[in-house]
């Protein structure tokens, strides 16, 4: 068992998005001040610092998790997934983005990183989710623009082609 | 359902010959922001050295600030500055004030707190999180003052007075009077009037404020970057604050912005405290508003108390109007209010033909967060009520209110429409609009739907709204408030200038810039698609900058993103400027290709010959040329490396020696109607179907219009049903986080049904008009006439909380058993807390007695007491730390002894104040023996809890609150050798002695 | 909104957790999925001078079924809980209320025994305990006890926990041939309840717990009432829990709706 001083920085190490990542924290450091401002990773946004807005969602070991409500020190060692591990290179984005963009699913994209992170968790679990399980899933979510049917939508349009492409694969 | 409904209007439209304009093509916005490469304010790095900074905030609605001690945060490390009111008055100027009054408004409170949230403090640290530390630190004595949080109650005689320069908190006061109104109620068939209250509320964006200021010394010059959207007239506001001329004020936008809807225009004061951080520290600050902060202190828009009357015809034909208006800006007048008031006052008769108005206007001041910009802008709350007093008026003729609106609508033939108060509605059909409504809306089905609903006993009900939705706001329209004679001697102000500027560079590539910093509503693709189609290039071609940059770039006061001036005003406005360069690009090619220049288009890349296409030349090609050879220009063709435009329409003069005004440009017509259900039970408010008509004259890319729809939509969803900023009578603010203030999520929000009608407007370059603010007009009012229509009641007060429902529905409650518990009174607005108990004690009365008096015995009986002063026999101060679970926070506090009557009664009366707020409380106790050696002791109290904990943990504290004062209250009793044993005493004590049982180890 | 400075201990075994509790007392919290704690400590509503992280335990991450209990380790996440095969047949009414906690993104993190812990008045899982008669699983690095669900709620965030003591875990009792009903109002999904209410068939009747409105989940049994009589008990229970006003609702409103769900829910536990 180690005691990290309150008043001392203490070494973080985690998996980003698959690459190995290392900065220093105080204990008191939560995981999205880490993340944006010792890593640089601010595709991860903070919207309330309570745990409400859901902007701030990320994964964790598999688990959404909301990391304003999270400290650094609580994920040395984990497997960390964020906004910026979604896309499948620099210039190209994946499904689930790209419905975004097509049904103009985002205005601002504040709120937008913490959406994708849920659906992306989700989609991947659950290949044909209704229209009520994604509002569901969605209601841990604020977004101020978008009123939200465009988001569902997209949410809606990706996992219908998630599925066929995984049932091509299977299929071949 | 929600399939079909969005795939028609989104689904993206990327081929064809057609332009570019009115089509949903995929914003260019997005890759970046969908991959975590937004650049928001917080995500762009800051100089090495940057020091974060935090605001202290006041927990009290309106005290004295008798004293600040700042200097145990000051020797906490790393803290560099703490910043009181006194140090931002050497270094700045109050900020101007809307109207002519002796008063001042600062950023910061000087002397005097009049809202909770008020910085009181500005603490500057290495980071934000020592800069709380040092906060903390900081010890403020507050002396309370009363408090007034209703408009109404702060005119009445003998209210508190916030600002001596408002005389009974009136700010500004002004009657206005078009056609003959007297003669017109005087002589009517039928007079109708309405009372209206309007809550507070505010369309909260998700990224909060941001600011990062810096200052050079030597030139005296700040540099600002802040999440600012305008209106740019607040430049010289700041600048004027900070005591530089406007050239020494850079200020800069971010690339990207988390949302706004009018809120972060009222980042300017915090503009000003940061920067004034920056000189004093010499340094530069950042400072991220976080959401506690947000919620309680940014702004908010005005709540309003409106008494509006009609004189009808028989046929509901409305002959006049007179309004009442009391309009609640908060503690402060901060500019530009008292603009909501007056952004409507040419549209005061709506969608409607009314030649006759009287209206008095009332501004006031509250005990509350000043106002500000806010989605809909004043709209919200002119139209609740007028739209609610149409279908009052439909109810007592006995009409449809339907045909009671269709009655007063404006007729189709008569645009452009000059209203009785002065705006002149440019376009629009509006007969056209509610008839293809209520066809392809399937009004019939509805009604259908009600009737069998009723059938079966439910509460259902349908709701009509027809609103009129100004736009591209005439920047004079606020010096309505202000008299003829006045404004002649202040000088003219109208207009709208609005700036774009093209550029082309060596290689003949196009880059457009723009002062309408969007704040997500996809400025830059739109952009794109219009100078495309001028140039006969694709969208992506067009790279677009819309950051702004005070310093470098053009901009007018009028600049900004708000008064939805961008599709109407700016967009074409950047067509103007691209024609412009198009034209001399157009004179320069045809001496290439020998024709004549009106000969030329521009088409797929190509400059060429309208007749003979095949005669053309690359568009890069000659774009480049004024870079490279000038010399071989048409001698009078001027430059094509740059142009910039400035554009304003006529129509916006300001207001005339009659104060009628032309508030805004342009003016889109909305017809909303819906079927809402009230759940019996919960009486939760369900919105069955909302179908919602748009006019906003030429749609530039559908997909961003029903974008704009459906945010306003959800956001005045949320304004009708669930969000308010509300406020106990004594000030407290008791929505301060987001589990408190309700934004309505995926659960709550269904999707409305759009309908377009396309009618342009004839004074904007592309026919567009504005439409990002309608549905925050016409919803909220749409539903409230339906609720009001399904419980078959009068007066209907948003936002629509379930609770309120209940006397309406189901009359008086079942009254509780005889002999049983009852209920505890009600308390709405007052938020004291009250309470009595009683315990046997062992000890005799004068042993109990003495004990109160002891400040060991205090010590150990005040929970969490550290330690205790005596100050006189009577007067003790102790610092405590309270808790409740896991909640806990240190306090100072005082107590003092009155009315003592040894050994039998005394009273106590204390105050305790720390960073999670303030408590006060005053308690009797009476001694009395027990007949077997012992005392009985009875006590009651009376407390109040405000600040940070009020706001916070409303849903809990007077809970909490109860178990503190019954933990002062036991451990007496069991230092005094008793312990409330099982079965004697009260048993709310018994309980309590349980609880504070498990202190023990606590201490 | 960054928390107060706190030392971190993450514990590599109960007896760190119970030496760290012991040392530390009522300055030592507990950091469990961290979905109420961490929102109050960015609040700065708590200052502990320790945190004790106790998710990387594996020994508290077990349900384990009992003969005629399901034992819930401290460390078993609600969405654990949830995801749990044996869920719907073992504890039915847990089944009906969980998913009313939170969200699926606080669901993800948040543990059974740290809502317990919490002690929310309106919070879901107290009330459950408290409906089923579960009981709570102490233990100190002196003893160790159970404490009722009755006893172990004390008030508003109020527990018997002493602070020197983990909550191991909570046993719920498998109700056999019983039936349950579960019905929440909250302003928006996913919020604190208004009023929550439980209804369970019992073998002398009936009983009704109800959540939201007086400090503590409290629980009623009646034998088996109909019409007025169930009206009265209803109206009488209604009033006893002391409903209060607040920003979200009145207190008239939430005995309304204990009395009317109320008597929704037995009607459906008991037809
Ligand atoms: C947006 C949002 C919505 C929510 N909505 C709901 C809701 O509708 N209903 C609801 O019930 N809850 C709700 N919650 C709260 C959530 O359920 C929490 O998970 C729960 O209250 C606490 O569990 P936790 O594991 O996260 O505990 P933590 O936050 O880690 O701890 C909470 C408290 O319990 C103590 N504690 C935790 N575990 C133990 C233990 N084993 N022994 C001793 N002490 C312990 C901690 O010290 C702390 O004081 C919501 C939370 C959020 C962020
Ligand atoms: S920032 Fe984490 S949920 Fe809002
Ligand atoms: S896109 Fe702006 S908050 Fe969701």
């Amino acid at each position: 068992m180690s005691r990290l001083k309150a008043d001392q920085r203490h070494a973080v190490r985690f998996s980003l998005n698959g690459k190995p990542v290392e900065g220093e924290a105080e204990p008191r450091m939560l995981l999205s001040d880490f993340l944006r401002h010792q890593l640089g990773a601010t595709g991860t946004h903070v919207g309330c610092e309570h745990g409400v807005c859901g902007a701030c969602t990320i994964v964790v070991d598999g688990m959404l998790t909301r990391s304003c409500l999270t400290l650094a020190a609580q994920v040395d060692g984990c497997e960390l997934k964020t906004v910026e591990g979604l896309a499948p290179s620099a210039d190209r984005l994946g499904v689930l983005q790209q419905a975004f963009r097509r049904n103009h699913a985002l205005q601002c994209g504040f709120c937008t990183a913490g959406i994708l992170m849920s659906l992306d968790h989700y989609l991947a679990k659950n290949s044909a989710p209704t229209e009520a399980e994604i509002r569901d899933l969605l209601s841990g979510h604020i977004c101020r623009c978008t009123g939200y049917t465009p988001i569902i939508q997209a949410a809606l349009e990706a996992a219908a082609q998630l599925a066929s492409s995984k049932k091509e694969t299977s299929d071949a | 359902m929600v399939q079909a409904a969005v795939q028609s209007a989104n689904s993206v439209d990327q081929g064809g010959d057609r332009p570019w304009v009115g089509r949903s093509i995929e914003r260019i916005e997005d890759a970046a922001l969908l991959s975590g490469r937004g650049r928001f304010i917080d995500d762009l790095g800051v100089l090495p050295g940057t020091l974060h900074a935090t605001i202290l905030r006041s927990p009290h609605a309106h005290a004295d600030i008798v004293s600040i001690d700042t200097e145990a945060a000051k020797r906490l490390p790393g803290v560099a500055a703490v910043l009181t009111g006194e140090d931002v008055k050497a270094v700045t100027t109050t900020l101007v004030v809307g109207v002519k009054a002796p008063v001042e408004c600062w950023p910061i409170a000087i002397d005097r707190v009049r809202y909770v949230g008020e910085p009181v403090a500005v603490v500057v640290a290495t980071d934000r999180a020592r800069a709380e530390d040092a906060a903390e630190l900081i010890n403020v004595e507050y002396r309370p003052r009363g408090a007034v949080v209703d408009p109404l109650g702060a005119i009445a005689p003998g209210a508190p007075v916030l600002h001596d320069g408002f005389p009974g908190n009136l700010a500004s006061e002004r009657a206005f009077r078009y056609g003959d109104s007297e003669k017109a109620f005087a002589e009517a068939p039928h007079r109708f009037s309405i009372d209206i209250r309007y809550p507070r509320n505010s369309c909260t964006p998700i990224e909060t404020y941001g600011v990062v200021a810096s200052h050079d010394a030597g030139e005296d010059a700040y540099e600002v970057l802040a999440n600012f959207q305008g209106p740019f007239s607040i430049h010289t506001v700041i600048a004027r604050a900070l005591k530089v001329p406007g050239n020494r004020l850079r200020l800069r936008t971010p690339p990207d912005s988390g949302g706004s809807f009018g809120v972060k225009q009222g980042v300017f004061p915090y503009i000003v405290l940061i920067a004034a951080a920056a000189r004093v520290t010499g340094k530069p600050v950042k400072w991220i508003e976080d959401r506690l902060e947000h919620l309680t202190a940014s702004v908010s828009a005005t709540n309003r108390a409106t008494t509006l009357s009609a004189a009808v015809a028989a046929d509901g034909k409305i002959l006049a109007l007179d309004w009442d208006q009391v309009e609640d800006c908060g503690a402060h007048l901060r500019a530009p209010e008292p603009a909501t008031l007056y952004r409507m006052h040419g549209n005061l008769t709506g969608a409607y033909d009314i030649r006759h108005v009287k209206i008095r206007n009332r501004v006031v001041v509250t005990n509350k967060t000043p106002t500000g910009l806010n989605r809909g802008f004043g709209g919200p709350q002119v139209y609740f009520a007028l739209e609610r007093l149409v279908q009052r008026i439909a109810i007592g003729l006995g009409l449809d209110p339907l045909d009671v609106i269709k009655r007063n609508l404006i007729d189709a033939g008569a645009f452009p429409y000059r209203t009785a108060t002065g705006a002149l509605l440019d376009s629009g059909n509006y007969q056209g609009a509610v008839a293809r409504a209520v066809e392809q809306g399937r009004l019939a089905e509805l009604k259908a739907k009600r009737d069998e609903a009723r059938a079966q006993g439910r509460l259902y009900g349908i709701g009509f709204t027809a609103v009129v939705e100004p736009s591209v706001s005439n920047m004079g329209y606020i010096t309505t408030v202000l008299t003829a004679a006045e404004r002649r001697k202040a000088g003219p102000k109208n207009g709208a200038q609005a700036t774009a500027t093209v550029g082309l560079d060596p290689v003949g590539s196009v880059t457009v810039h723009v002062a309408s910093v969007p704040q997500g509503q996809g400025h830059r693709t739109v952009l794109s698609q219009v100078v495309a189609d001028v140039f006969g290039l694709q969208p992506r071609d067009i790279r677009v900058n819309t950051e702004i940059d005070t310093a470098k770039d053009a901009w007018s006061i009028a600049s900004g993103n708000y008064a939805s001036r961008f599709a109407a005003a700016v967009a074409g406005t950047a067509k103007i400027a691209a024609q412009r360069v198009a034209g001399r690009l157009a004179r320069i090619a045809a001496g290439q290709l020998n024709v004549e220049a009106a000969d030329i288009v521009f088409a797929k890349g190509f400059v060429a010959s309208k007749h003979n296409p095949e005669n053309r030349i690359a568009f890069a090609r000659v774009a480049a040329l004024s870079h490279w050879s000038p010399g071989s220009l048409p001698d009078d063709a001027g430059q094509t490396i740059r142009e910039t435009v400035f554009w304003t329409p006529p129509e916006l003069t300001p207001p005339d020696e009659d104060d009628r005004i032309n508030s805004s440009l342009c003016h889109g017509f909305i017809f909303d109607f819906c079927g809402v259900e009230i759940d019996r039970t919960t009486l939760e408010t369900r919105i069955d179907r909302y179908v919602t008509m748009h006019d906003c004259g030429t749609i530039l890319h559908p997909g961003m219009v029903n974008g704009q729809i459906r945010g306003g939509f959800a956001q005045a969803l949320g304004a009708a049903l669930y969000e308010e900023y509300a406020y106990a009578d004594d000030g407290s603010f008791l929505t301060g986080t987001l589990a408190d203030y309700l934004l309505p999520t995926t659960t709550e929000v269904p999707e409305p049904e759009i309908i377009h009608m396309e009618t342009p407007s004839p004074f904007t370059p592309l026919g567009a008009k504005g439409v990002g603010e309608g549905n925050c007009m016409s919803t909220p009012v749409c539903l409230a006439n339906a609720v009001a229509d399904a419980l078959g009641v009068a007066d209907i007060t948003l936002p629509l909380v379930p609770a309120r429902l209940a006397e309406l529905v189901r009359g008086a409650e079942p009254p509780p058993p005889a002999g049983g518990a009852t209920a505890a009174p009600v308390r709405e607005g007052d938020r004291r807390l009250r309470g009595e108990g009683e315990a046997s004690v062992k000890g005799a009365p004068e042993q109990v007695w003495a004990m109160l008096l002891d400040p060991a015995t205090l010590q150990s009986v005040i929970p969490g007491c550290q330690s205790v002063d005596k100050i006189t026999d009577t007067h003790f101060r102790a610092d405590v730390t309270l808790g409740i679970g896991p909640v806990s926070g240190r306090y100072r506090a005082d107590v003092e002894l009155f009315d003592l009557d040894p050994p039998r009664a005394v009273t106590l009366r204390g105050g305790a104040t720390g960073a999670l707020g303030f408590g006060n409380a005053e308690g009797r106790i009476t001694l009395a023996p027990d007949g077997s050696g012992g005392t009985k002791l009875t006590y009651s109290y009376d407390a109040a809890i405000g600040g940070k904990v009020a706001s916070i943990g409303g849903r809990l504290l007077d809970g909490a609150t109860r178990v503190i004062i019954g933990q002062f209250f036991t451990a007496l009793a069991r230092k005094a050798g008793g312990g409330g044993a099982e079965g004697g005493g009260f048993s709310l004590f018994a309980v309590l002695a349980k609880i504070a049982s498990l202190f023990g180890g606590r201490r | 909104m960054k928390p107060p400075a706190f030392d971190y201990l993450r514990a590599e075994s109960v007896s760190d957790v119970l030496e760290g509790l012991a040392q530390q007392g009522g300055d030592a919290r507990v950091l469990a999925g961290g979905q109420s704690l961490m929102a109050m400590l960015n609040m700065r509503l708590a200052k502990p001078k320790l945190l004790i992280d106790i998710m990387r335990l594996k020994e508290l991450r077990k349900i384990e079924r009992q003969k005629d209990a399901v034992v819930i380790g401290a460390g078993v996440r609600q969405a654990d809980l949830l995801a749990w095969p044996d869920l719907a047949e073992a504890l039915p009414l847990v089944a009906l209320a969980l998913p009313w906690v939170g969200h699926v993104q606080t669901r993800s993190r948040g543990t059974i025994c740290g809502s317990l812990a919490h002690a929310d008045p309106s919070a879901e899982m107290p009330l459950t305990l408290v409906a089923l008669g579960g009981e709570v699983l102490l233990r100190s690095a002196k003893r160790r006890r159970r404490v009722a669900a009755k006893d172990f709620f004390a008030g508003m965030m109020l527990t018997a926990r002493s602070d020197d003591e983990l909550i191991e875990g909570i046993s719920l009792p498998v109700t056999r041939g019983s039936r349950f009903a579960f019905r929440e109002v909250a302003r928006r999904h996913g919020d604190f309840a208004i009023v929550a209410c439980a209804a369970m068939k019992i073998p002398t009747g009936v009983r009704l717990a109800v959540g939201g409105v007086a400090d503590v989940p409290t629980a009623r049994d009646w034998p088996r009432l109909e019409g007025t009589a169930l009206d009265d008990a209803l109206n009488a229970f209604a009033y006893e829990l002391g409903a209060r006003d607040d920003v979200h609702a009145t207190a008239r409103y939430r005995r309304d709706l204990v009395r009317m769900i109320g008597r929704d829910l037995i009607g459906e536990v008991l037809q």
